[in-house]
């Protein structure tokens, strides 16, 4: 019998270095694949990693985030958190696919968007937000799956997509545990807390009907069977495409509205709020 | 035309409320950049900005008053945020935080959307409320910008967002990641009838915000000196162990680095606003909605 794991267990196996990435899923899963490379404005991030291959016979556009396994990949791929020229990179992609009548699967992996100087100069948070609207008006079907960590904005920048896909043991949160200890208590050292309040694992996200389907995973982690569990996802990943593929294209826009639009929670109160003090005069 | 032209002093006309306890009218107000101390009448006559220029912070109450006298209406009011995690933990608790915040501000979160005109036009807008838990997006917060921008859509008028926000609201999780795409999904919508989008930046805008629909409006106007940015100051500081230039992600420097389109005193946003939104809606030809599809 399984012993539960904790949501901090959890973030650990979607961190664990041996836990297949993007580029393991489409090894495995893709009999012929080219890698497209830059975002034709300023470079190639090698945090996404994006292109056009086939699975199950099928040509699909695939991007996702990309993590090392030792110490100088993880430099070359800043630690999976991609800077604005990897989203335009992404994004170029996704029009890509959209021209040629390709379905796209984006697999999640990233701590969140890369924070730096540069980033911030190049308009870190509007590549996110292009991405965020570009996909919520994509004609072509969309499905992410989120294979470890699903960290903010910068996950949220590849995973506005008709269906939402988990594996058992990833994650997804409005922060990553660590920042958002950090940004309510200002102790990252706090971050499993914060783990297990911020209800951030696939269990919890399915619960509360975010995410469409979780992917089981073998005891320990995909880590152990890795073969055999990227394998499962593809199938997962195939079937959801094929299903929204057979809908009009109008069917296909207003469900994703819909799917994202009911998302929140709140009540109506039995009286208006009223803001406390004066309104000023700019007549 | 004559609000073009710095304006004259004039007498501060009270609006509806009396003033709360804690402004007594005989307060002085202590500039946090310059430190001069103002009358806060006049302060309030020169609509909070300082002698040395600095923007101070307005209050989602006070912001109504850029609108045409009597003409904000609010909606959606009466839409109070729920505790959807059951937020407990050992230093926070997200139920007691609300309460806190309700009573603080007189409103249920940290935003109120509505339609009023400016200079005749009518418009939807929604303003932030920074002083309830720091601006942040959560349920309600997205639920209102979605909203305004659908009976924007509907009544074919453009949409203002004025916006102070720290980011997305980390109590409620994932269920606040996900009000960015269901605001640009709805403003998406907008923008497929030819309508614009103004997002107006006010000191701050960081996180969410930025990377969802401030960003993507089809104007961003900026308060001087406002500050903007997808990360925090402190966690780029933390991670490149070094310190920042100064005028780092302040309004001036991200319009040299080409992320907003003008920096505009609070004085002249009235004006600026309704020469704006007239130059979008008083075509000569019919206007070509772009496809919905596109």
């Amino acid at each position: 019998m399984k012993t539960p794991l904790s949501a901090w267990d959890k973030v650990q196996i979607s961190r664990n270095v041996q836990r297949p990435r993007t580029l393991d899923y489409i090894r495995i899963l893709c009999d012929d694949f080219f890698e497209l490379h830059g975002d034709r404005r300023f470079a190639d991030d090698a945090a996404i990693v994006g292109g056009v291959g086939r699975m199950m016979g099928q040509s699909v556009v695939i991007i996702g985030h990309q993590k090392g396994r030792d110490t100088r990949e993880n430099m070359r791929r800043n630690f999976g958190m991609p800077k604005p020229e990897g989203y335009r990179k992404a994004m170029r992609l996704f029009y890509h696919a959209e021209k040629f009548a390709l379905p796209v699967i984006c697999l999640i992996d990233t701590p969140g968007a890369d924070p730096s100087m540069e980033s911030e100069t190049r308009g870190q948070g509007n590549a996110i937000a292009e991405n965020i609207l570009v996909m919520a008006q994509l004609r072509t079907p969309l499905v992410s799956l989120v294979i470890g960590e699903g960290g903010s904005g910068g996950a949220l920048a590849i995973g506005v997509t008709d269906r939402i896909l988990m594996l058992e043991h990833s994650v997804y949160s409005v922060a990553a545990p660590e920042a958002s200890a950090a940004i309510l208590w200002r102790d990252a050292s706090k971050a499993a807390d914060a783990a297990k309040t911020m209800r951030i694992t696939a269990q919890d996200l399915h619960e509360m009907a975010i995410v469409d389907e979780v992917i089981p995973e073998p005891e320990g982690g995909a880590h152990h069977t890795p073969e055999a569990t990227v394998r499962l996802a593809g199938e997962r990943l195939m079937h959801h495409i094929e299903h929204l593929s057979t809908l009009p294209m109008q069917v296909l826009l207003d469900q994703r509205y819909q799917k994202y639009r009911v998302i929140g929670a709140f009540t109506q109160a039995a009286t208006p709020q009223h803001g406390h003090g004066d309104t000023l005069s700019f007549l | 035309m004559k609000e073009l032209f710095r304006r004259a002093p004039k007498a501060f006309t009270p609006g509806e409320q009396t003033p709360t306890p804690d402004t007594p009218d005989n307060m002085w107000v202590k500039c946090p950049a310059c430190g001069d101390l103002t009358y806060i009448k006049q302060l309030r006559d020169n609509l909070k900005v300082c002698r040395c220029g600095h923007h101070m912070r307005l209050s989602a109450m006070e912001w109504q008053g850029l609108f045409d006298q009597g003409s904000f209406i609010e909606m959606d009011g009466t839409i109070t945020p729920l505790d959807p995690l059951k937020f407990v933990s050992p230093k926070d608790n997200y139920a007691q935080k609300l309460r806190e915040s309700q009573h603080a501000t007189g409103l249920y979160d940290a935003m109120i959307g509505g339609s009023a005109s400016i200079m005749g036009q009518a418009l939807q807008v929604t303003i932030t409320e920074f002083e309830f838990i720091g601006g942040s997006m959560g349920s309600v917060f997205g639920e209102k910008i979605a909203r305004a921008a659908e009976r924007a859509y509907e009544l074919n008028v453009p949409l203002l967002t004025i916006n102070a926000s720290g980011g997305a609201r980390m109590h409620e999780g994932v269920i606040s990641l996900m009000q960015l795409p269901k605001v640009n999904l709805a403003l998406a919508r907008l923008g497929s009838i030819g309508m614009p989008h103004i997002s107006l930046m006010t000191d701050p805008c960081y996180g969410g915000v930025l990377a969802s629909y401030a960003s993507v409006a089809d104007i961003i106007i900026a308060e001087p000196g406002a500050r903007i940015g997808f990360a925090g100051r402190r966690v780029i500081e933390q991670t490149i162990r070094q310190k920042l230039p100064a005028n780092f992600q302040s309004a001036e420097f991200m319009l040299e680095h080409g992320m907003i389109d003008m920096v505009v005193a609070r004085t002249e946003l009235r004006s600026t606003l309704a020469r704006l939104f007239k130059l979008y809606t008083n075509h000569s030809m019919p206007a070509t909605p772009i496809p919905a599809d596109v």
